[in-house]
């Protein structure tokens, strides 16, 4: 796909009788073998492959599930309770998938930041980064569903909180957010459309990817010093070079998942969502889970109407407004240099953001009162500001480092204070016999 | 890492032999509760013995019970019935063993094996043919036992196969009488 | 790396501050306005860490404090009897105390609902035919069903405790709520502070003042035949501990498990590292 001419050469009988009635063999070759990738890769990198990885667990442990669990408002709750206490592995296939749903957010969100700091959004790429972004929005609609679910208080009112930013909506508001109800208020029908959708939506996800992937490979990786791939010096083959980074990566990103399923499976949950579901209690105090609180920080932060604008319906807009701004990043990055690395304000600015968007996530998780309501107001227009503001003018008034030359330039410059490798190394890879 | 490492090959197939393997016991072990989880559950189990009351059975009553999901007949066989099971020559059955889970897997198939030591005139039996799991009407047919409308298999008073496409006897189910009038099945 | 670390220092640093500018804005003790008023007090639980276990004799004692006690109002409807074999008791056992309970049975082939002994697979009987009985029969408030009620409560942990409970696994926040909320009846309210009738006073309770529950348990009120103390404290610590595995009765099979996956990933990753050593061995990057 990659390179517009293949190195796939079939060797055996049964080679050459499927290349020339269905080529499989050769795009598997030519995508994650003999695909060309920048030798100068971090760990960083890893995510992606880590990202799919957790997909395809989620995919698993849902299925499976989902053969044990009963959609209904009366049974859900005794259902997946029954997961718990009587299914054969039940609890462990449970917990995998609940704190499955945290660690793929986790891996996103690293996959996000690297691509903001290493500038992977810029042309060509803007089309991959879109489709991440649309990834990114249909995991967070599978995620919701799937919280609700278990049918305890915190779905239930999480459920009710998140269909109501469509009352928000003039005029057709209301209209909206029965018809997403099934209903006046969150219920049977609720419940079991989310499961159908929470099923279908991974697999949606699933196509998404094959498309972020075929992009990908038309365009090739960035890497950290955001200079084009020149000559084949600057390349490895992507197996076995970066397939054995990336499972080396899995491992360690499955070390730190396992450490939470198995001795704080429910650190990232909420003890209300061990109550079942009352439609006419609602807990002291309402929270997301922990990947959806800055946003819900930013929708909060509104407490003021503005113009024709009420306050409720400018938290929604903000709130997604603040996703919007993921798509538009290719457009509002003026800058000519890819890379933080020789960025040395916007690399100042990128870790800010990173500090804002985590103290957004807390302050999400705090009570909305008091000095928390300033704090959030501030930190928000500060979000917005890294994207509108500081995207823009620092592309414009910023002087970058020197850039060198080419991906193999800038390794070689890398080791030659370390002495890690001889000189003759840093050549072309060669086989190894 | 130092120049001899790089080229030792033997230390360098041993070390991809052995992460290959981990690779394979990790994908194992991680299989596992996937298969394990379709294997019935905790609350199933539990249900995996009933226990029935039959002390109103007088001779030529039967009644039906659900056990592990399947109907359970038991019945009060009458004087009749019993002569008949008694009076088959083995060498006539289509199946001549047992099929009672409470005797060895090879006993002959004579009217006293299908049923328990003592209480000859009770038969307690898995009432689903063992051709493709219909469920046989009881007393009817031409052996006066049962009779699968299905696919017309065709048992006697014994709840042996004499006639019709299926292979075996129906099963007698692990059972034991724990007083008098109470039976535990399982 | 550098630059993480010190953008979270940072982000601590702010973190504490906003905390204490929350937690000074209203302090009055006669009318708090955050609860609980106390926190729960943390105690040593055997089922505790990466190797906890529970404790049998403590878990059977528990059960009995349940039976004698709490069952008179709260149910514990996911619970089967014969789940009662991880306390550690026999087949026999566990059916014997299964009989000791009528279970509401039917329809029978006349049609009519029927009562029969209990047997290992009924789940524990609800004191109450359903919720709005529970609620009139009890002053209006229901009595929470106890199978989840362990995983169910846990008093917000606040910055930075939170980030240090991942680290020494803190996971007893709701063993530790309920006992703190059992063993703290006892103390005054301050003066001015207004109690609706009709509740207790408990600083521990989690969302208000006071709570429709009296003091449910007192010295000596349940008899122990191992030689537990009979005490309040100590009624209270073992009721916990059985509700944390009537909540999570596969507690030790996950951390078992656990403890292997993890020696594993170390090991498959010390391997794969090895090879990645290899295979990149002569490459630059």
């Amino acid at each position: 796909m990659s390179e517009g001419h293949s190195t796939y050469t079939p060797k055996t009988g049964i080679e050459r009788w499927f290349d020339a009635r269905m080529p499989l063999p050769r795009l598997v070759y030519d995508s994650f073998v003999a695909y060309p990738v920048p030798r100068n890769l971090n760990y960083a990198w890893t995510f992606g492959g880590i990202l799919s990885i957790m997909l395809v667990a989620q995919i698993l442990t849902g299925i499976v599930l989902a053969m044990h669990y009963t959609a209904d408002s009366v049974l859900a709750f005794d259902s997946v309770e029954k997961i718990m206490r009587d299914v054969n592995s039940g609890w462990l296939l449970r917990y995998l998938h609940s704190n499955g749903a945290s660690f793929f957010f986790v891996a996103v969100y690293i996959h996000i930041f690297r691509g903001l700091y290493y500038g992977s959004y810029k042309a060509p790429r803007e089309l991959l980064w879109i489709l991440g972004c649309i990834i990114y929005l249909l995991m967070m609609a599978t995620g919701f569903m799937g919280y609700v679910l278990p049918w305890g208080q915190m779905s239930f009112w999480g459920a009710t909180v998140i269909t109501g930013f469509f009352s928000a909506i003039p005029l057709v508001g209301d209209w909206i957010q029965q018809l997403l109800l099934g209903g006046f208020a969150v219920d049977n029908p609720t419940l079991n459309r989310f499961f159908a959708l929470h099923y279908l939506l991974p697999f949606m996800i699933a196509g998404v990817v094959v498309l972020h992937v075929w992009a990908l490979h038309v365009v090739g990786q960035s890497n950290p010093t955001g200079i084009e791939v020149k000559s084949k010096t600057d390349t490895v083959a992507f197996t076995p070079y970066a397939t054995i980074k990336d499972a080396f990566g899995m491992i360690v990103f499955l070390f730190f998942f396992a450490y939470f399923v198995f001795y704080l499976p429910n650190y990232l949950g909420h003890p209300d969502n061990y109550t079942v579901a009352n439609p006419l209690k609602t807990p002291a105090h309402i929270v997301p889970e922990w990947y959806f609180l800055p946003f819900y920080a930013i929708l909060r932060a509104i407490t003021f109407n503005v113009g024709p604008i009420n306050s409720k319906l400018g938290g929604v807009l903000c709130m997604f407004g603040a996703i919007v701004m993921l798509f538009l990043v290719p457009w509002l990055d003026t800058s000519k240099v890819r890379s933080a690395v020789y960025r040395p304000w916007y690399k100042l600015f990128f870790w800010l953001f990173v500090a804002d968007a985590i103290l957004l996530g807390w302050l999400g998780s705090q009570p909305a009162e008091g000095s928390y309501v300033f704090m959030a107001q501030m930190a928000t227009l500060f979000y917005f500001a890294f994207f509108l503001v500081a995207l823009p003018v620092l592309g414009l008034i910023e002087t970058p480092r020197r850039l060198p030359n080419s991906i193999t330039e800038a390794v070689l410059e890398k080791n030659k204070g370390g002495g890690h490798h001889p000189a003759g190394a840093t050549a072309a890879p060669e086989t190894k016999g | 890492m130092s120049a001899t490492e790089i080229h030792d090959p033997n230390r360098r197939d041993f070390l991809y032999v052995a992460t290959g393997m981990a690779a394979v016991v990790g994908a194992g072990a991680v299989a596992w509760p996937f298969i394990d989880q379709m294997r019935p559950d905790a609350s199933t189990l539990a249900l995996a013995s009933v226990e029935v009351d039959v002390a109103s059975l007088t001779p030529g009553m039967s009644l039906v019970v659900k056990w592990r999901g399947k109907p359970v007949v038991v019945r009060n066989r009458t004087e009749q019935e019993m002569k008949d099971g008694e009076a088959v020559n083995l060498a006539d059955l289509k199946d001549p063993i047992a099929r009672n889970e409470n005797l060895p897997a090879d006993a002959p198939a004579t009217d006293a094996n299908r049923t328990t030591p003592g209480k000859e005139a009770w038969m307690v039996m898995v009432q689903v043919c063992t051709h493709l799991g219909c469920i046989p009407l009881g007393q009817e047919g031409e052996f006066g036992g049962w009779f699968c409308p299905c696919h017309g298999s065709v048992y006697d008073t014994a709840g042996r196969i004499r006639k019709g496409p299926a292979p075996e006897n129906m099963l007698v189910p692990v059972f034991q009488f724990i007083s008098d009038t109470k039976i535990r099945i399982g | 790396m550098k630059k993480i670390l010190t953008s979270l220092a940072l982000l601590g640093l702010v973190f504490a501050g906003t905390a204490a500018i929350a937690a000074e804005e209203a302090h009055n003790a006669a009318a708090p306005t955050h609860f609980p008023i106390d926190e729960p007090k943390e105690m040593d639980w055997s089922f505790a860490g990466p190797f906890g276990t529970y404790d049998k004799a403590q878990l059977q004692r528990g059960l009995k404090v349940y039976k004698e006690v709490c069952a008179a109002c709260h149910s514990m409807n996911l619970v089967a009897f014969r789940t009662l074999e991880d306390l550690g008791y026999s087949e026999a056992q566990v059916k014997a105390l299964a009989a000791e309970y009528t279970i509401n049975d039917g329809p029978n082939d006349a049609g009519d609902m029927f009562d029969r002994p209990g047997k290992p697979s009924d789940h524990f009987p609800a004191p109450f035919p359903n919720e709005e009985a529970a609620a009139s029969a009890n002053g209006g408030a229901a009595p929470p069903d106890m199978s989840l009620l362990a995983k169910a409560r846990g008093v917000e942990r606040g910055f930075p405790r939170f980030v240090f409970d991942i680290f020494t696994q803190y996971a007893q926040g709701g063993p530790d709520y309920i006992h703190s909320l059992l063993t703290g009846y006892d103390e005054t309210p301050p003066a001015g502070m207004v109690i609706p009738e009709g509740t207790h006073y408990n600083p521990y309770f989690l969302s208000g003042v006071s709570l429709k529950m009296p003091k449910p348990l007192s010295d000596g009120q349940v008899t122990y035949d191992d030689g537990s103390p009979q005490t309040v404290d100590q009624y209270s610590r073992d009721v916990s501990a059985f509700l944390m595995w009537a909540a999570e009765p596969h507690l030790e099979d996950r951390k078992k498990t656990g403890f292997r996956v993890l020696v594993f990933l170390l090991l498959f990753g010390a391997l794969v590292y090895l090879t990645k050593r290899k295979v990149w061995a002569g490459v630059a990057h």
